[in-house]
């Protein structure tokens, strides 16, 4: 079953905060785009190491967002891209698309 | 205590500060993107404790540690388990958590920079050299507030040395007792016990798993040194 994105664990964190639990998504809305776009700069000038530390700052958010599998998926692929193995782009790409879709609704 | 965050993400240090507003006692003085500026404040400023991230641009958390001559009590908040076993080296680090961060988990760091910050209460402050002793064969008395304790020895899970204390994991408590490893070691039986690292010795029986530098003993993740592997390899039972 594919993996949506979720806010259980902010809202945990929040503990029945509105103001930091609104305080946080804006900040992840903030830095998640500029975070996804470093990384795809560094991937498609195929410096992969670089491309290997946005994946590992981006997996805190993956995480943050309930994705459990798709945090695996994330280690791997960081693994792998130190590598210079590539096999896990494009699941990689799913769960930042799905994200960025569900940021959009928040 | 006073404290500062250390993260370049912004997300992650609005996760700390949230989790330490939960907390009685933590007050965060400082929060910094980056090491270098950390640096300048920690050169005006003095604190208890830094939740610093390993990972970030140009300076790690760890080139950050070995700049600082007297650090306060450090834990560790990264995305990455595999930095554990260097965690070890370095006697600030209190604890290391593993991102994201969940409220349990962090209030048990906590404890422990607590716990590293200030001796437990019942740690004997006049006896040095005769805190524990030996009567029968399975029992080691130890003395905490002039009472002494039975401890039955294969209870034992840990033994962790803590600057001039040892703290001593048994299967249903914890003690703390101003001694030495190299003291309580003669006391201990050499087939249930080994010392695997400078500030370890463990009971072989009660092993969980073992990967390459480290053990796994109830929920402890004990390192191996390197010069100790060969001897806790002997004394297995391997297929």
């Amino acid at each position: 079953m594919k993996e949506s994105p979720n806010l259980v664990y902010i809202k945990e964190l929040a503990a029945g905060s509105e103001e930091f639990e609104q305080k946080l998504i804006h900040i992840i809305k903030r830095e998640f785009p500029m975070e996804k776009d470093q990384f795809l700069t560094n991937y498609n000038n195929n410096a992969h190491l670089k491309a290997a530390e946005n994946v590992h700052k981006l997996k805190h958010k993956i995480g943050m967002l309930g994705f459990e599998k798709g945090y695996q998926t994330t280690i791997d692929f960081e693994n792998e891209l130190k590598e210079n193995n590539t096999s896990l782009y494009s699941e990689f790409m799913l769960i930042l698309e799905s994200i960025e879709q569900f940021l959009e609704t928040l | 205590m006073n404290c500062i965050i250390i993260d370049d993400e912004e997300t992650a240090r609005a996760i700390v500060q949230q989790l330490c507003s939960q907390v009685e006692d933590i007050t965060v003085i400082e929060e910094f993107p980056n090491a270098i500026q950390a640096i300048k404040f920690l050169n005006k400023e003095a604190i208890d404790l830094i939740f610093l991230d390993i990972h970030m641009p140009d300076f790690t958390g760890f080139d950050f540690i070995q700049t600082l001559k007297n650090p306060p009590k450090i834990i560790l908040t990264t995305s990455d388990k595999n930095f554990a076993l260097e965690a070890f080296e370095y006697d600030c680090i209190v604890d290391y958590l593993v991102k994201p961060i969940t409220l349990p988990r962090f209030l048990k760091a906590i404890q422990k920079a607590k716990d590293a910050a200030s001796p437990p209460k019942e740690i004997p402050v006049t006896n040095t050299d005769n805190n524990t002793q030996s009567s029968e064969e399975n029992d080691l008395y130890i003395n905490i507030d002039r009472r002494l304790i039975k401890i039955d020895l294969p209870s034992i899970n840990i033994i962790e040395a803590k600057g001039d204390y040892i703290l001593i994991k048994t299967e249903k408590q914890n003690y703390t007792v101003h001694s030495t490893l190299k003291k309580i070691e003669e006391k201990l039986p050499d087939d249930l016990f080994l010392k695997v690292h400078r500030s370890y010795v463990i009971n072989i029986k009660k092993i969980i798993d073992i990967e390459d530098n480290s053990v796994l003993i109830e929920r402890d993740v004990i390192p191996v040194s390197r010069s100790n592997r060969p001897e806790l390899m002997k004394r297995l039972n391997l297929l």
